[in-house]
């Protein structure tokens, strides 16, 4: 297959698809670090996850167009201000989710599972009337599209650059508020016990409505982001929904680190494979592989030690 | 042609008559020629217990309004409805007044089976404008056929089919497809193809019949690559890269749904400036009402090839796209199915006026040589095979997300749902 090129060429290309992996592992994280954190923390099993990513994007549509209407000066830096309020929107949507249904379900957690899908197709419902049928198009600053070019012949996309920063920055401010501030603690502690975590005197009303929120915000981040390299449209959060459960289960539902290194293992696995075989081929693959190693290890790769 | 040139002759006493009634419409395109529903006695037009009464005929629309595929189907619900509104302000069929019953597939394949059973054993609807999917289509298939239903079916599609309860309005895959490739192989000098498609059945058909046209009908042209993606894979950055590698003078794209507004962004994100035409991007899957969600500046520079483009320069389409605008509103793209939606309630009429009743039977009858001259994409005609002779034209992307034509068939293009040799 690669008789025909010279070395440069090689080498040039599988920069590339280095890059490209680690861009696919970028999106990878950021789409599973919120439903890690509330199935994870909560056992909550969010189906509306994709809704609450597709939210933060249309939030991300309304600020451009505001931006392009009133404030075109500033338009090139409206995506910070977009992902900002795409985090309050949606993390705010979580947490009224959370005390109208959820904290009813706490101890029927499988019923949490078709609560939260009949919440995904009302929301889509929602954003169709809204905003319409049709995929509305999110016009991105000049400077955030095109490509820098490293050599030559390397070429590295700048939104990928921006989605590998952004599931970086997000990833280590989880990490500080889980293993290293009071509310993670207490997130921990309830995980662990909720009664003796409420008799101990932490509020876990209030504990469990944040975590959600943060989950649900975070969600509305990546959404905001992924406005850069996919579609925003009523449906486009099922796009998102299987990947990321594929993620969170793989890598051990309590573990953020599992989630990230399940992120790394498939996003390489199937940006590999789909250079060297067709996408269908890949996708099927890298599933077989995941299931295969599910059955030899149920609870994933990274799991809590647990007294049984 | 006779009806279309006495009608001709009509225009302007019509038109006055018609603007005079507020009402904006192509009266100068479709045939103003008023019947009346006392020449044509209900018991003689319907003998087969359709809804027909003595001033009106129903029919049903049966399109997806909820679920992924309301994004296609909202623009043929328009362009139908529009077509319906025309008719019935030009005194409707037979001097009936077209009334619709609408039904929602739910873009699930099932219920659109459920959905057409209801419209023709319930409603008795006299024929139905729906379907868009090919999966949606193959479920409504046998009932259309036991009940004896009339289908008028919007999109461009496979082909491989030809059923006497169907008409298709858009073009099958040959019609689609080779003459573009004549074309990017004649005007563009290109040689080496890189075949790329949604896992499923209408994109690989369709690049089958590309691959047969390529390697055997082209001289010195090669594929370089082929692949699928599921549908919903957001995903390119490694097809991009392999893309790269192979260096093919064009990327021949059949990318549906999500997954193209993924596609093309990704592909603008990696440095591959379609404008530059090295590759050169033709696609048959990306209408004005696509790049609406994928960003005029994502896709600037590559080509389509369909039947229709909103820019299309003729009176009929002006008067179409301005009539559509009116009804739904400014900021409305129309892409080449919504076109085709809306030559259903028109050839039905056609056939109904023809047949001089409502019954199935003889519609059909009639509907094989049905001439429209006032089709927006210009004259089409119904085969035998119950699809349209129409042009396939090939457009360039713009900024503006509107197409500008830059090539045309010098003449209509056989529908040819069987094709020999690309099998």
């Amino acid at each position: 297959m690669f008789a025909d090129y010279s070395w440069s060429e090689l080498t040039a290309i599988f920069a590339m698809q280095g890059f490209a992996g680690l861009i696919l592992f970028s999106v990878f994280v950021l789409m599973a670090l919120g439903l890690a954190i509330i199935f994870g923390q909560m056992g909550v099993i969010n189906m509306a996850h994709g809704e609450f990513m597709i939210l933060g994007a249309y939030v991300t549509y309304l600020v451009s167009i505001f931006f392009a209407e009133a404030l075109p000066a500033l338009f090139p830096a409206y995506f910070f201000i977009a992902m900002i309020l795409a985090f309050i929107a949606a993390g705010a949507l979580g947490m009224f989710v959370e005390w109208a249904m959820i904290r009813h379900l706490y101890k029927r957690p499988l019923d949490t599972l078709l609560a939260t899908w009949g919440l995904s197709l009302i929301l889509q419902q929602v954003y169709r009337s809204v905003f319409g049928a049709r995929e509305v198009g999110v016009t991105i600053p000049d400077w955030m599209m095109g490509s820098l070019p490293l050599t030559d012949m390397i070429e590295i996309p700048i939104n990928g650059i921006f989605v590998m920063v952004l599931a970086i920055g997000i990833s280590v401010g989880v990490y500080v508020m889980m293993y290293r501030s009071r509310w993670g603690q207490q997130v921990r502690a309830i995980n662990q016990n909720r009664v003796m975590a409420g008799a101990v005197g932490i509020n876990t009303e209030w504990t469990d409505r944040m975590t959600y929120g943060i989950g649900c915000g975070i969600a509305g981040v990546a959404g905001s982001a992924f406005t850069m390299i996919g579609s925003t449209g009523p449906t486009a959060g099922q796009l998102y929904i299987v990947d990321t459960f594929l993620v969170v289960v793989f890598g051990g539902a309590a573990s953020l680190l599992g989630t990230i290194a399940s992120a790394f293992t498939i996003s390489q696995a199937q940006s590999i494979m789909e250079f060297f075989l067709s996408g269908s081929m890949a996708k099927v693959l890298t599933l077989l592989v995941v299931i295969g190693i599910l059955m030899l290890r149920p609870q994933g790769l990274f799991a809590l030690k647990l007294r049984k | 042609m006779s009806d279309f040139d006495k009608s001709r002759k009509n225009n302007g006493v019509s038109r006055r008559a018609l603007l005079a009634g507020g009402v904006a419409l192509s009266a100068s395109l479709f045939a103003p020629k008023v019947l009346r529903a006392q020449d044509y006695p209900t018991a003689e037009v319907n003998t087969t217990g359709l809804a027909v009464t003595d001033d009106t005929v129903t029919i049903g629309i049966l399109h997806s309004v909820t679920g992924t595929m309301a994004i296609s189907e909202t623009g043929s619900v328009q362009a139908e409805k529009l077509a319906i509104e025309q008719i019935n302000a030009q005194g409707g069929i037979l001097g009936r007044k077209i009334e619709y019953i609408q039904e929602d597939g739910a873009s699930d394949w099932p219920t659109f089976a459920e959905k057409a059973k209801k419209l023709l054993v319930n409603d008795k609807v006299a024929s139905v404008m729906g379907c868009w999917t090919s999966a949606s289509r193959k479920a409504v298939l046998p009932v259309f056929e036991q009940y004896n239903g009339f289908l008028y079916y919007p999109t461009f599609y496979e082909g491989l089919e030809e059923s006497p309860n169907v008409i298709y309005t858009g073009q099958e895959a040959t019609q689609q497809i080779i003459a573009g490739l004549d074309w990017v192989n004649k005007e563009k000098g290109a040689k080496s193809f890189y075949l790329l498609g949604s896992d499923y059945i209408w994109p690989r058909t369709s690049n089958k019949i590309a691959r047969k046209h390529i390697e055997n009908f082209l001289t010195d042209c090669k594929v370089v690559g082929e692949e699928y993606y599921p549908l919903g894979h957001t995903q390119f950055n490694s097809v991009i890269n392999k893309i790269r590698l192979k260096k093919p003078d064009v990327i021949y794209a059949i990318v549906v749904g999500g997954s193209n507004v993924a596609f093309y962004k990704q592909l603008k994100a990696a440095g591959i400036d379609m404008t530059k035409e090295s590759p050169l991007l033709l696609t048959i899957s990306v209408t004005e009402d696509e790049i609406r969600g994928i960003g005029g500046e994502n896709i600037e520079g590559a080509y389509a090839c369909m039947k229709y483009f909103q820019s299309l320069d003729n009176d009929n389409n002006r008067e179409f796209v301005a009539a559509f605008k009116e009804m739904w509103g400014d900021d409305m793209v129309i892409g080449d199915v919504t076109q085709a939606a809306y030559l259903g309630p028109w050839l039905w009429k056609a056939a109904v006026e023809k047949a001089g009743s409502f019954d199935v039977d003889k519609v059909r009858a009639a509907s094989p040589g049905i001439e429209l001259t006032s089709a927006p994409e210009g004259y089409v005609k119904v085969h035998e095979n119950h699809h349209l002779w129409s042009k396939t034209r090939v457009g360039r992307a713009q900024a503006d997300g509107q197409y500008e034509v830059v090539f045309e068939t010098a003449d209509l293009v056989e529908p040819n749902p069987f094709p020999e040799g690309y099998q």
